[in-house]
């Protein structure tokens, strides 16, 4: 019998504001362990929450590049558990009527378009962390301390609606959820350290059927190759197992990424009743209209649009990929591109991409806070453009930008590096490596025209790279068709 | 010099013309406490290095000239439910016993700005759960009135203190009448603001959207000074009201006349002891005689407000008490095979059986299965007695009730029956769940023990009620009446 899987994804991003969501402390990570904490994230006696606006606006922009509705009250609620790491006994999330639904996101499969549904983004508090002693995990630790510094920091999660019926489809749902949080700004978007947690809702059905086979939720999803080899553990075991005649059992199971399989953590009768209900401690949280516009007004291009936009600037689909999954570079495509300059977009990606991540990585430059302003990366690149230098050169010249107060024509001209686009110049130059190399002319004669690169590169040589390697190259044809 | 015959004005007084020093009041605090304490046993904490520290430095102040807030050195006990830095808060419970905390209370940090000074915390029904004080984890607090009898609760101690003359003021804690029946009880002034007036922040949790911290005094018109004292919008508590400081004393001697009193029916009947309803009628009669009306009036309130209380209280205190676990603070049993154990064992030993019984009540309430049966459920009649009391005051300015049905009642008492125990709060707890404001001041003696009525105002408008308590107490006694055994001499 042939299976169609059906999966839903559950994604908590961290929200990357500058604190908490019900307190004052920073979101810095990397500190000593309970440094940034305070009565309220601590779970004190006494203390209370209080909602951060800055985290309602974060959530409210994620849920309407989400294509959500922004309900206009939402309600935190307390989920009650006992473990080491939450410090009041529960946690404050939003349950039964969160701050976003009926969403969706656009993926693309194969070349070919496909539209996933987010049935809500609500937002809660993340936990503390469990520091284990003794061991690297709980098992075989003597004993375990808690860090505090994580704990209430703000987090969204966005759960999908079960649309997505393949690992690849689901790699590319969490890949595009990412890269449309991180274009947004309101998530770094950091799998490995767990700033986007992923979670897949998996089941399976025989194709042609409508009702929903009995679901395992896999979690510890901590990389993008990971959710893709998750889900398809999981699917073929559940394959597996309703081939030898079994049933799925309902349960939540953790995925060993160096396994490659799931086990088991634990079943639906095991699970945890939460007890939700509304935090008394805060007041349901209202939006109005107004507010939503204006976070809708301060939206950033999102990605898809901005696909749009490149390919119509004349960018290859593999450069413009690449610049939207890095932000840095993206900008400083982008600044590039608004300098008044005339200078192809596409040489500019070119660049960018190129030579310029190579220098910025030897140099250990971040194009954040470039050493190299737009301005000045634009009117070097009208110099390669309009034929004042060649690309060789250019590579040359390119380190030396930096540091250097002179123009980048002043610098040319300093360096003596110009183009030699003068032919009469060149002529004399011609004439001599011809008369040198009678051997290859007879080469070039009998058809093997990539001979003549041989006399192109004598050239380059003679000229330290300042010739014009098509204007040489036009040069020598003619000379030697009137030889 | 006693608090119990010296009037606040008169000490406040005294002070500005420094012909009294900060020092003096924290010692006569000090004095009375070592004094009576062994009979009344309402302080579990003396502050007595910190409470003349304070003192020293606000006689200096004043020597110096400066103008401070009218209550500057006066002495002030706090419930230790209200965290103050540096101090212990136990909450009358084994589980924090030894925790001291780290920070203060917006309310108690705004009677610190005010310069009265902490001398004593204060015994308490564990965790404020209990009406006779008799669940403290400690001791028991005895009425001063009857060291036989409970002083009432939770705030039993704040109310014992004054009425024996420890401290002429405290901070108490009233979820459902906390303030109000341990005032009652102890003949002296109690009353429970309207919920958002006060900062909830650094007030340990018992049902978080039915707390508030009020004052205690012996007359009305200091528990007004003392509310003008910790009211006022906190940024730090969400549910915190946004409304101005007000001046409760402004109109506490406008007329009294016009002023419509509505009095339940169903707070009238067989259940409440023939002596309360004497002493309430008499002074429905006074009211009357001085220009207000007063007619009967009729509130399902009071009978749907119990159950609906206890099951609404306990399930927001399951998740309150929830941070008590071991792990960070507070007692944790030592040498737990693994965490589960740790959890149960801390919490097992830890908390008294009443707090227990009320844990198991709301997590069985708001389990899957039965929180539409009762949570859901008690939320509508919740709102329905919103509407219930917003109802009667079209028509009325005050509803006037007893504040208990019986005076305080022996030890051990009511112990064996918690049904019983809990209705006697049927007076107070509505007000709770309607949010509304409502104070106890004495108004009558039952067999040597103080009977208690209570006032309930509209939302925000505790000045009404301060006006109507302050124009009894200018032409009765019953607040001016000690203990016996305490009197000068005595
Ligand atoms: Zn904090």
């Amino acid at each position: 019998m042939a299976f169609e899987p059906v999966i839903g994804i559950e994604v908590h991003a961290q929200l990357k504001t500058n604190t908490k969501l019900f307190c004052g402390c920073p979101t810095t990570f990397g500190q000593a362990t309970n440094s940034h904490v305070c009565p309220v994230c601590l779970g004190l006696p006494g203390a209370l929450p209080v909602l951060n606006r800055q985290t309602v606006l974060f959530a409210i922009r994620a849920g309407l590049a989400l294509n959500c509705q922004i309900q206009p009250q939402s309600v935190f609620a307390r989920k009650n558990y006992f473990y080491p790491d939450l410090p009041k006994g529960y946690q404050i999330s939003q349950f039964d009527l969160p701050l976003c639904t009926g969403g969706y996101v656009d993926i693309v499969v194969d070349g070919q378009p496909k539209r996933i549904g987010v049935t809500r983004i609500h937002m809660e508090e993340d936990a503390g962390k469990l520091l284990h002693q003794g061991a690297e995990a709980i098992s075989g630790a003597t004993h375990s301390l808690v860090d505090l510094n994580r704990a209430c920091t703000p987090l969204i999660e966005i759960v999908s609606e079960p649309d997505i019926r393949s690992a690849q489809e689901a790699k590319i749902y969490v890949e595009t959820l990412k890269q449309i949080l991180e274009h947004i700004g309101v998530c770094d978007g950091n799998l490995e350290e767990g700033s986007l947690r992923a979670d897949a809702n998996v089941s399976i059905r025989p194709v042609g059927q409508d009702a929903f086979g009995t679901k395992t939720e896999v979690k510890n999803l901590n990389s993008f190759r990971s959710i893709e080899r998750a889900v398809i553990y999981e699917i073929k075991r559940q394959e597996e197992a309703l081939g030898r005649g079994e049933a799925i059992v309902q349960q939540t199971r953790h995925y060993d990424d160096t396994t490659q399989k799931t086990r088991a953590m634990r079943s639906k009768e095991e699970a945890h009743d939460y007890r939700y209900f509304p935090d008394p401690d805060l007041l349901p949280l209202v939006v109005t209209p107004q507010q939503i516009e204006e976070v809708r007004a301060q939206l950033p291009e999102l990605p898809q649009a901005r696909r749009k936009r490149y390919r119509d600037l004349g960018l290859g689909e593999h450069d413009c990929e690449t610049l939207l999954n890095d932000l840095a570079r993206l900008a400083y495509f982008d600044a590039c591109v608004a300098v008044k300059g005339e200078v192809a977009p596409k040489l500019i990606a070119n660049w960018i991409l190129g030579e310029m991540t190579a220098v910025y990585k030897e140099g250990k430059h971040g194009f954040e806070g470039s050493p190299i302003i737009p301005e000045r990366f634009v009117a070097f690149l009208l110099l390669i453009q309009t034929d004042k230098i060649s690309g060789k050169i250019g590579k040359e010249l390119l380190p030396k930008l930096i540091g250097s107060t002179q123009s980048p024509s002043e610098l040319v001209a300093s360096l003596g590096v110009s183009q030699m686009t003068d032919t009469s110049a060149l002529d004399g130059i011609i004439a001599d490596i011809l008369a040198a190399n009678p051997d290859v002319i007879e080469k070039v004669k009998s058809g093997k025209t990539n001979a003549a690169d041989f006399l192109i590169g004598q050239v380059m040589k003679q000229t330290r790279g300042q010739a014009k390697p098509d204007l040489v190259r036009e040069l020598i044809h003619q000379k030697i068709q009137s030889l | 010099m006693s608090f119990l015959e010296t009037s606040l004005s008169e000490l406040r007084q005294k002070l500005k013309n420094r012909s009294l020093r900060a020092v003096d009041l924290v010692k006569t605090a000090l004095g009375q406490v070592q004094r009576v304490e062994p009979q009344v046993k309402g302080v579990l904490h003396i502050l007595e290095e910190r409470a003349l520290a304070q003192a020293a430095q606000i006689d200096a102040a004043l020597d110096r000239g400066e103008v401070l807030s009218p209550f500057a050195g006066i002495p002030i006990a706090i419930k230790d439910n209200l965290c103050l830095t540096g101090t212990k808060t136990t909450c009358a419970s084994k589980i924090l016993e030894n925790f001291v905390a780290p920070y203060t209370a917006t309310a108690v940090q705004n009677v610190l700005d005010a310069g009265l000074i902490p001398v004593v915390k204060t015994n308490m029904d564990e965790f404020a759960m209990g009406s006779s004080n008799e669940n403290s984890a400690f001791f028991t607090t005895q009425n001063p009135w009857d060291l036989t009898r409970v002083p009432g609760g939770s705030s039993g101690g704040s109310a014992a203190v004054v009425a024996a003359g420890e401290v002429p003021l405290s901070l108490g804690s009233d979820t459902g009448g906390s303030i109000r029946q341990p005032a009652a009880f102890c003949g002296i002034v109690g009353v429970k603001p309207t919920y958002g007036r006060v900062s909830r922040y650094g007030l340990v949790a018992f049902a978080s959207s039915l707390d508030q911290i009020g004052p205690f005094a012996r007359t009305v018109e200091d528990a007004a000074l003392l509310m003008n004292v910790i009211c006022g919008h906190d940024a730090k508590d969400s549910t915190s009201a946004t409304v101005g400081k007000e001046d409760f004393t402004a109109t506490l001697n406008h007329p009294i006349s016009g002023l419509r009193i509505g009095v339940p029916k169903e707070l009238f009947g067989d259940s409440i002891a023939p002596e309360i309803r004497e002493a309430v009628s008499k002074a429905l009669d006074f009211f009357k005689a001085n220009g207000a009306s007063w007619s009967w009036t009729t509130m399902s309130s009071f009978e749907a407000a119990v159950s609906t209380y206890y099951i609404l209280a306990p399930a927001e205190a399951s998740a309150n008490l929830a941070r008590f676990d071991g792990v960070r603070y507070g007692y944790r049993h030592a040498d737990s095979a693994n965490l589960k154990e740790m959890f149960m064992k801390s919490r097992g030993e830890g908390f008294g059986p009443e707090v227990k019984r009320r844990i198991l009540l709301g997590t069985y309430v708001l389990s899957s299965g039965y929180y539409d049966a009762y949570y859901v459920r008690a939320q509508k009649i919740r709102q329905w007695i919103r509407h219930d009391f917003a109802q009667v005051f079209n028509e009325f300015d005050v509803i006037l009730t007893p504040t208990t049905p019986n005076v305080a009642f022996k030890f051990g008492e009511n112990a064996g029956d918690p049904v019983k125990m809990y209705l006697e709060d049927i007076a107070t707890i509505p007000v709770n769940l309607a949010g509304v404001p409502g104070m106890s001041l004495p108004c009558g003696f039952s067999n040597g023990l103080p009977i208690g009525m209570q006032l309930i105002g509209k939302s925000f408008d505790e000045a009404t009620l301060f006006r109507l308590g302050h124009f009894y107490q200018q032409h009765t006694d019953f607040h001016t009446q000690v203990p016996a055994w305490l009197k000068k001499g005595a």
